[in-house]
């Protein structure tokens, strides 16, 4: 147990902080969660019971002599996870001034870890529409329907986690979030740093490997 | 809000410096490139021979740069290396499951697909 948990916390039974041990109890059982989405991607990526088959990579021609193209876009898709790693790195840096009491520098790198969140779910939103106007969509086949649970699912935590830094930010500009209350942005950033952990999985599984 | 407002929060457990944070970012950023060089390499346009041959080693090298990415970040970035053992536990613990679900999975849809082959 750190020092720090014990010294500021004394009151609980275990020395620590409730809300912060909330928040791992739900980071927890949010790995089971994906767990399972991630399974069903992978047990259902080359699998379909009608429609096209699956095409992410590569062409794909039907019985029927119909051309699919491969529709995933790899460039797009890094870009992607470097901004949503970035964003990884601004939100702890927004995180050190928020302890430091650094209120512009808390304002600045919470809005850029806000940017680089509206880019991520933007590119998602670029990504399905593309997707579906390419023919691939929940209906399609099995592959369709587990791809675009598995990242639909994780661009609503993305959203969700855009939606609780902006409300953060707005408390910081208004001057609500000083540093004896940084510890709402440390339960803010451990949620932003998961959704990042599970997309750096979700990355090669579903973008890279065949 | 803030039931503990009155407290400390931000003499907290020592956390990484701002410099440590960015060399970090950057590993972070490597690691991702050499996902996608790996990648075009083994399966790009200009794959060649030695991009054929590492085919074999081509996921077990992708998911151990996907480990060390995640574990970077919840060591350093969600501070799991400085803080409380009990929040390593609440973390790993279900991700230990986690693992063993999906790996269970795969291993019994191929026994799936192979029984129903024949095999």
């Amino acid at each position: 147990m750190s020092d720090h948990a014990a010294a500021a916390h004394p009151e609980t039974a275990t020395g620590l902080d409730s809300r912060k041990l909330a928040i791992w109890t739900f980071i927890g059982s949010e790995c089971l969660f994906f767990a399972t989405l991630i399974s069903n991607y992978l047990v259902h990526k080359e699998t379909w019971l009608s429609g096209p088959g699956p095409f992410p990579h590569e062409v794909w021609k039907s019985p029927a002599g119909q051309v699919f193209e491969p529709i995933i876009e790899i460039p797009l898709v890094t870009l992607g996870t470097a901004v949503l790693l970035f964003s990884s790195l601004f939100v702890v840096l927004a995180l050190a001034s928020a302890q430091r009491g650094n209120r512009r520098g808390l304002l600045t790198w919470l809005a850029a870890t806000l940017l680089c969140g509206f880019f991520f779910v933007g590119m998602q939103v670029y990504e399905f529409t593309h997707f579906v106007h390419k023919g691939l969509t929940l209906k399609t086949n099995l592959f369709g329907a587990s791809f675009f649970v598995l990242t639909g699912f994780h661009g609503t935590h993305v959203t969700i986690g855009v939606i609780w830094l902006l409300t953060l930010w707005i408390l910081a500009l208004r001057g609500k979030l000083p540093a004896e209350k940084s510890l709402n942005l440390e339960i803010a950033a451990l949620y932003w740093h998961f959704v990042d952990v599970v997309w750096v999985v979700i990355f090669p599984v579903v973008y890279l490997i065949k | 809000m803030d039931a503990h407002g009155s407290q400390p929060a931000a003499a907290e457990h020592a956390h990484p410096s701002s410099g440590l944070y960015v060399k970090i970012g950057l590993v972070l950023f490597v690691l991702t490139a050499l996902e996608v060089g790996l990648y075009e390499f083994t399966y790009g346009e200009h794959s060649g021979a030695t991009g054929h041959a590492l085919q074999p080693f081509f996921v077990p090298l992708l998911l151990a740069l996907s480990a060390a990415k995640f574990a970077l970040v919840a060591m350093f970035y969600m501070h799991l290396k400085q803080d409380s053992r009990l929040f390593s536990g609440v973390f790993v613990f279900p991700l230990i499951i986690a693992t063993v679900v999906i790996l269970a999975l795969i291993a019994l849809e191929a026994y799936h697909f192979a029984f129903a082959r024949g095999g």
